[in-house]
């Protein structure tokens, strides 16, 4: 038994030494996603960030078919990295909502005059409120969400170019 | 051309690596008893050669020679001296190269000056030693040259992260490296006693003066880390219990252990397998702490180069060292004979316990820092484990091992009576039972940790002091100093963890100038808000006054800086000490109606924090000298004799 | 310099950690006027993880979203809720991954239970190097 105890330390080192190789190799992933896949909306209401366009709350997300919620700011470049890529999506039928975080009327007409304008509506989150609600953790963050408000898909980041074949995909499994 | 010098340095201390490793293996077979005297010289020059690599790496920085990649990441012309001295160190790099130098140098110290030791111990130990310096040199060499060229030239540097543009910086890493990787020493010698199977008192005696001075270095690292983050960080935070942070602790709680289980080994050839097996623990959390920090596998502040493939080669290094000498410690020390056991209640048993306790905040500490991998490894999950956890978890041991730390140094040896030590205990025990039921008066909301601490620290500040009492202060030892001043240390630091976690009063207030805001006994008036700028930032500076009562006013400066290479920005605190604590003053932003963020905070005894663990440095080195000096001055056999042979009255050591 | 290099990486690779031209939220850096819910708000705040720092509480973090967090956490428990309920919330929204305080689940029972595993191990292991007193 006294010997079987020495090499104690040795097996504990080995276990150590298993799990730090796993997430060398496997490295995790740094972002933070959403507890709510699978679940519904939680509620909220939006007024609008522009004029002339509706605000989004969670009560328009339902009965409409499955819709894109797209979390951006005009403050955030990647955002703007993202824009024609929402233009695609917004081309290729998918409607796309916006939440606009802590922006500005006039800050956020400038973006969507340069970078492009693929909202149909888009809900101003001044405090981040609703971006907390959703379990988002940054901008530009993207939601897909089907017909009876229930949260099926989020990507996090700026949507590349070979990123919108997935959600399109998403989307369309969403109906 | 001085870069090259540098980089060339460097390969020949890896090669007289290489030497000192195969002269020391030749030399430990029979037959090679003529080579037994080349090995100390190689690994003096070994260490000479990797410290005039580094001090090439400072010299490329004070020039802020842009031809070199490090520099030119790393640095800038315009900022001032020391920070360009300390930001040799200030990046994976130069800081790599500082861990291989102490490590190299700590090599070449204890060939110089270890006289003691049995001489095939010795060859041992340092050629542990290189074969440590082989992995790490080659690590530096291929994966991490801090003496790379860069083509073509650029202009100017990248400059510092203006978070390590501080004096705190130019004290806090070589202090904590020194202890850190100076605790290799102790491994080493583990390895080398267990190659050698010399592993009793005599093997003791002379392990441990060098295991306090990388201790007494440790200590006062993590102080200064700790203090460093309090003011320059802006929030008043001291201990975060960060990744980082817990792998600068892990070692010192193993060294802790180390140090009281090697006088047990040395007095009472006693915890050989805990003694050996400490050391070896000391050395490892080190190098894993290393891993941990360069890897990018934890996310921290601090984190370095988030770099899996040197994280790798830094992980094929632990497998071999800390694998090797686990394997060694399983098949040697089955055959080292154990010493006689002890009287539960007895000075060998509160430091059997002392082990035990140490070793079992340490595990805490570990277990909670790697649980969010080891979570995430097998099923996925993220999770966080943080200052609740561990406070929850390794605080009740912390109250035990303290309140044991008391009383232990009060026990003889060999066996005492339990009446004997509540009688010499009664004073220690009367004042913290009195602090308890003044803070249970005074002080009711306080919470369980806090009230246990400062309720317990008046007690053991006693009990610290107490085996001196009675004795001619002249005669005592000053190793018994040492040991005094070290306990009395541990109380004091917490007493101010205690007070600050229950004293502290916040306010957080958007101040127009003229306006006057309240922090615990303090009126802090908000008088103005100046431009103020300095070598290489520009900052808003809130000019406010603080009066406490009647008494006599004074100014706090707190500053929102903008550095300008590169542009971050950053908050220096204005920090005002009383002799009760601190009046910790942060200015933030100003909002849409002209007024100013301003965070104040009144912080009781804080500074007790620091300061107690100046006092246990201050402890170690008390003993160091004391025990170097013993040394010298009577034969070793002597102590151990006086030690078995103790009459009833003697107390202490 | 990593911070900086850190920092230019992670703008790239995932959302932005940029700050607003707004103004901080209301009680972001406002103390709530009742001292005891107060102090329940910033013992929480305190054990809140930062979602885009580097390892930070949000009582600690300049970030702006940190501020977002505090003044939300300080609302809800102006309006009633206890800590206990706003942090329920954070994590059904986030995971556990944003509480420093790991709840007790099947998943980290080995954790909590890791303090009395070891200090029994410990025992266990010291128990040879004690003998009965003679008397």
């Amino acid at each position: 038994m006294k010997r079987l105890i020495l090499w104690v330390p040795l097996a504990v080192f080995v276990v150590f030494v298993g799990f730090v190789a796993i997430g060398l190799y496997a490295p995790a992933e740094r972002t933070v996603p959403s507890a709510l896949i699978g679940q519904t909306v939680p509620d909220f209401d939006l007024a609008p960030a522009i004029a002339g366009r509706p605000g989004l709350s969670s009560v328009s997300l339902r009965g409409n078919g499955p819709r894109v919620v797209n979390i951006f700011a005009s403050w955030c470049i990647p955002c703007r990295a993202e824009a024609p890529q929402l233009e695609e999506l917004a081309r290729r039928g998918v409607p796309i909502d916006g939440i606009a975080v802590r922006d500005r009327p006039q800050d956020l007409a400038a973006f969507l005059a340069t970078y492009g304008d693929p909202f149909r509506t888009i809900g101003a989150d001044n405090d981040r409120r609703v971006q907390l609600e959703l379990g988002s953790a940054g901008v530009p963050e993207t939601f897909v969400i089907d017909a009876n408000g229930v949260i099926r898909h989020q990507h996090i980041g700026a949507i590349n170019p070979q990123d919108v074949p997935a959600i399109v995909a998403a989307w369309e499994a969403a109906r | 051309m001085i870069a090259e010098a540098g980089l060339a340095a460097l390969w020949l201390a890896a090669a007289l690596s290489l030497l000192q490793l195969f002269l020391g293996i030749a030399a430990l077979r029979p037959g090679g008893e003529g080579l037994l005297r080349a090995v100390r010289p190689v690994a003096v020059a070994q260490g000479v050669l990797a410290a005039l690599a580094f001090l090439i790496l400072i010299w490329l920085f004070l020039r802020t020679d842009l031809s070199v990649e490090l520099v030119a990441a790393n640095s800038h012309s315009a900022k001032p001296w020391l920070y360009k001295f300390a930001g040799s160190w200030g990046n994976h790099e130069g800081s790599m190269l500082l861990w291989v130098t102490v490590l190299a140098v700590a090599g070449g110290a204890v060939a110089l000056f270890e006289r003691k030791l049995r001489q095939d111990t010795l060859i041992a130990t340092l050629a542990a030693q290189a074969l440590i310096g082989l992995g790490f040199y080659a690590f530096l060499l291929f994966a991490s040259n801090p003496f790379t060229r860069l083509f073509p030239v650029p202009v100017e540097g990248n400059g510092l992260n203006p978070l390590l543009q501080d004096p705190g910086l130019a004290f806090h890493p070589p202090t904590l490296y020194f202890g850190y990787v100076g605790i290799s020493i102790a491994f080493s010698f583990a390895v080398g006693a267990l190659v050698t199977r010399d592993v009793g008192p005599a093997f003791a005696r002379a392990m441990r003066p060098w295991i306090l001075a990388a201790w007494i270095f440790l200590t006062l690292g993590i102080v200064a880390g700790s203090y460093w983050a309090y003011y320059e960080l802006g929030w008043g935070g001291w201990w975060f219990w960060d990744p980082v942070e817990n792998a600068s602790l892990m070692p010192w709680l193993a060294a802790t252990a180390l140090l009281h289980s090697v006088t047990v080994l040395a007095t009472r050839d006693g915890l050989r397998a805990w003694t050996v097996m400490l050391a070896v623990v000391a050395f490892s959390m080190s190098m894993i702490g290393t891993f941990l920090v360069r890897s990018g596998i934890l996310t921290s502040v601090h984190a370095f180069a988030v770099d899996p493939q040197r994280g790798a080669f830094i992980l094929a290094l632990l497998i071999l060292y800390i694998g090797g000498a686990m394997a060694l410690f399983g098949l040697r020390v089955g055959t080292v004979k154990e010493g006689s056991r002890f009287d539960l209640v007895s000075r060998e048993g509160s430091l059997v316990a002392n082990n035990l306790l140490l070793s079992v905040i340490l595990g805490i500490v570990f277990v909670g820092t790697l649980y969010p991998l080891g979570v995430e490894a097998v099923t996925g999950e993220k999770l966080s484990v943080g200052p609740p956890y561990f406070n929850t978890a390794a605080g009740p041991v912390a109250l035990i091992l303290v309140a044991l730390m008391g009383a232990g140094p009060l026990l003889r040896w060999r066996s005492d009576r339990p009446s004997a030590l509540v009688t010499r205990m009664s004073v220690p025990v009367l004042l913290s039972a009195a602090s308890l039921l003044a803070l249970i008066v005074l002080a009711p909301g306080i919470g369980i940790f806090p009230l246990l601490g400062l309720s317990l620290a008046p007690g053991v500040a006693a009990a610290s002091v107490a085996p001196l009492w009675k004795r001619n202060l002249r005669r005592t030892p000053l190793f018994t100093w040492g040991m005094v001043v070290a306990h009395l240390g541990i109380a004091v630091s917490m007493a101010g963890m205690a007070s600050e976690s229950a004293f502290t009063k916040e306010t957080l207030v958007a101040a127009s100038p003229g306006q006057t805001m309240h922090v615990g006994p303090f009126n802090v008036r908000f008088d103005s808000v100046e431009p103020v700028a300095g070598p290489n930032w520009t900052a808003i500076e809130a000019r406010l006054t603080a009066r406490r009562g009647e008494g006599t006013p004074f100014e706090l400066r707190p500053q929102a800086r903008m550095f300008s290479s590169p542009s971050t920005p950053t908050s220096e605190a204005a920090i005002s000490t009383v002799f009760d604590g601190q009046l910790y003053v942060a200015i933030g932003e100003e909002d849409q109606q002209g007024r100013w963020q301003i965070r104040l905070w009144w912080k009781p005894a804080v500074t007790l924090i620091w300061f107690g663990g100046i006092l246990v440095a201050l402890g170690g080195f008390l003993s160091l000298i004391g025990r170097v000096f013993r040394e010298r001055r009577s034969a070793a056999a002597k102590e151990v004799a006086a030690g078995a042979d103790m009459p009833a009255k003697e107390v202490l050591v | 310099m990593r911070g900086f290099f850190l920092a230019a990486a992670l703008l790239i690779a995932t959302p932005a950690l940029a700050d607003s031209l707004m103004p901080a939220a209301e009680y972001a850096n406002r103390q709530l006027p009742d001292p005891r819910k107060e102090e329940q708000a910033k013992a929480l705040m305190e054990t809140i993880r930062c979602l885009v720092c580097q390892g930070q509480a949000i009582s600690d973090s300049d970030a702006e979203m940190a501020g977002d967090m505090r003044s939300v956490i300080r609302e809800r428990i102006q309006g009633g809720e206890t800590p206990e309920q706003v942090r329920a919330w954070l994590i059904s929204r986030y995971g556990n991954w944003v509480t420093y305080d790991p709840p007790l689940e099947p998943v980290t029972w080995p954790l909590w239970a890791a303090p009395i595993l070891l200090i029994l191990a410990g025992a266990f292991l010291a128990r040879n190097r004690f003998r009965r007193r003679k008397n």
